[in-house]
């Protein structure tokens, strides 16, 4: 029997370390590691590069001054376009080191890192912004008879990767029941082990994750896996379906209060100040009162 | 033809249809409301043959209304997966067409969606470029854009998130062999680039706008023939299909037929 590689979203916060480079899995604000994130923000790491297809993961870090590069395609809260806090810290300045790309290219220097290959071509950024911004990019020419100058995407080495999957096992097997794994994969493949860490609404026996879905659900393995955190509703307010869809009203609320410092001081006092059991509990009686007012 | 009593959102929706007209059986993949009515409403009418998505992760079997979830709905299933690593694999193999917005677009159709301002630091930081750099050079692309005004339709923008003709006449033929802009549909007209040196031209004005009307909210000058026609309304098939996908008039809200 392999190891049990159950812990806290503390424990497997306290193994980051300033500087590094975490990927987070999910997509904007689906699916989003929350419970890990939220454990970081109780640390004092800082100057993460971050890497990410952004959603409400990134405002809170940039909120928190956690971060210091960002590796973006976009940050959207989905049914709210537009990410407040990433666009104050865009527009203040306070994020030292903007890295946009495209969508594509983002999976693409995933993919690279995960296959341990120094880039990968493509043509999706070429001709665009995207390589004005990001002066360090380098194309590279076709060997064969097109010659065609293609974009060489560098990898992407992640030094941390959190994820947030429906169910796991203790050994890290785990699994998405949802409609979209996103690319949850790609960030645990291109991360260096040890601190590979995946989040779940519920931990469970290895034959009850096979009796859970079909086999394609199960496509993170434990050689994934270093970390297993049992953390029901920690995508929240981000959606895990078919656990739960995204908590719009919840979702309003954190846009509202990042509108100014003394709300979001508020809200910090009220749902980030305590542990990950504190939050549930708060956002429980935030709910109750919204249904009683 | 008047065209008086036709409804503002209602030509649009027919509009954004047209973009898909032809296009086979490909994926048209429209962001928003109105270019996401506008696809099915292509793919209800006059372009069978083309995939539409729930704009969550599977291709829609039936007429699913805009605003409404496969989950939530009757009369429309499910006839394929199209998870976001999908949409990757297809729409660098070409096989879609999308229509998306625009913050700001320049008169060879290099558009914007990531931020006004210096990016170093933007006055308003937006989306990012998202799948702007790669849609662009892998397949067509149309917009919708919901205000025509010069603060849109500008002389150059801030942030290339979409490469306009200018920008891909400069690639490998390889490359520039998949761009393709193939219309602009906004609340006063429809635009397409069908000009000798792919410069936006003004194909046609909606029901009581004049063409002075668009000159007048464009921030450079557009390629206009002599007699630009009126944008046609729904024939009844079409707007049978329209009450179909959108029952609850949200594309109204979006393009209130008293707004100018």
């Amino acid at each position: 029997m392999t190891a049990d590689k159950r812990m806290s979203p503390d424990e497997a916060a306290a193994t980051i370390v300033s500087g590094m480079t975490l990927g987070i899995g999910g997509w904007g604000s689906r699916r989003k590691p929350m419970a890990l994130v939220r454990a970081l923000l109780r640390t004092d790491v800082t100057d993460l590069t971050v890497v990410s297809y952004g959603g409400p993961d990134v405002g809170l870090l940039c909120a928190a001054g956690k971060v210091k590069r960002l590796i973006y395609g976009f940050v959207s809260l989905d049914s709210i376009p537009l990410e407040p806090h990433f666009r104050a810290a865009r527009q203040n300045g306070t994020l030292a080191e903007p890295v946009e790309y495209d969508e594509g290219m983002l999976q693409w220097a995933l993919y690279a890192g995960s296959l341990r290959l120094p880039f990968l071509p493509t043509r999706a950024g070429l001709a665009s912004g995207v390589t004005e911004v990001n002066p360090g990019l380098r194309t590279v020419q076709s060997p064969y008879d097109d010659g065609e100058e293609l974009l060489a995407v560098p990898a992407i080495r992640l030094d941390a990767a959190f994820v947030h999957l429906n169910r796991a096992d203790q050994r890290g097997n785990a699994q998405y029941l949802g409609p979209d794994l996103y690319f949850d994969d790609l960030f645990l493949s291109a991360c260096a082990p040890g601190r590979r860490f995946v989040s779940c609404e519920r931990v469970v026996p290895t034959a009850e994750l096979v009796a859970g879905g079909p086999f394609q659900t199960l496509r993170v393995n434990r050689s994934m896996v270093d970390g297993v955190v049992e953390s029901p509703n920690g995508a929240h307010f981000t959606s895990c379906e078919p656990d739960y869809g995204r908590d719009e009203k919840f979702q309003k609320a954190y846009v509202e209060a990042a509108g100014d410092p003394a709300t979001w001081a508020t809200f910090t006092d009220r749902f980030l100040s305590g542990s990950e059991d504190a939050y549930q509990q708060a956002v429980a009686a935030w709910r109750d009162e919204a249904a009683g007012s | 033809m008047s065209g008086t009593d036709v409804q503002l959102a209602d030509v649009v929706a027919v509009a954004c249809a047209e973009a898909f007209r032809g296009d086979g059986e490909i994926f048209a993949s429209g962001m928003g409301v109105m270019p996401m009515l506008g696809a099915r409403l292509a793919r209800a009418t006059f372009s069978p043959d083309l995939l539409v998505s729930d704009g969550e992760a599977f291709f829609v079997d039936g007429d699913l209304p805009v605003g409404a979830s496969l989950a939530a709905t009757d009369g429309a299933g499910v006839e394929g997966w199209i998870p976001f690593r999908s949409v990757f694999d297809l729409l660098w193999g070409g096989r879609r067409h999308v229509m998306m917005g625009a913050s700001q677009m320049d008169v060879y159709g290099n558009s914007n969606i990531a931020n006004i301002g210096p990016w170093e630091r933007p006055s308003a930081q937006l989306l990012g470029v998202r799948g702007g750099p790669g849609n662009t050079i892998n397949h067509a692309t149309s917009f919708f854009i919901p205000r025509h005004s010069s603060r849109v339709f500008t002389p150059s923008v801030d942030m290339v998130s979409g490469i306009g003709y200018d920008r891909a006449a400069q690639l490998h033929p390889n490359a520039r062999a998949h761009h393709r802009l193939a219309r602009v549909v906004t609340n006063l007209a429809v635009l397409d680039f069908e000009t000798p040196d792919n410069r936006m031209r003004l194909v046609s004005v909606h029901p009581g706008v004049s063409v002075d009307d668009v000159v007048a909210n464009t921030g450079f000058e557009l390629v206009i023939a002599d007699g630009v026609p009126t944008s046609r309304g729904p024939d009844a098939a079409e707007a049978a299909a329209i009450e179909r996908l959108d029952p609850r008039g949200l594309r109204h809200r979006e393009l209130p037929s008293t707004e100018r």
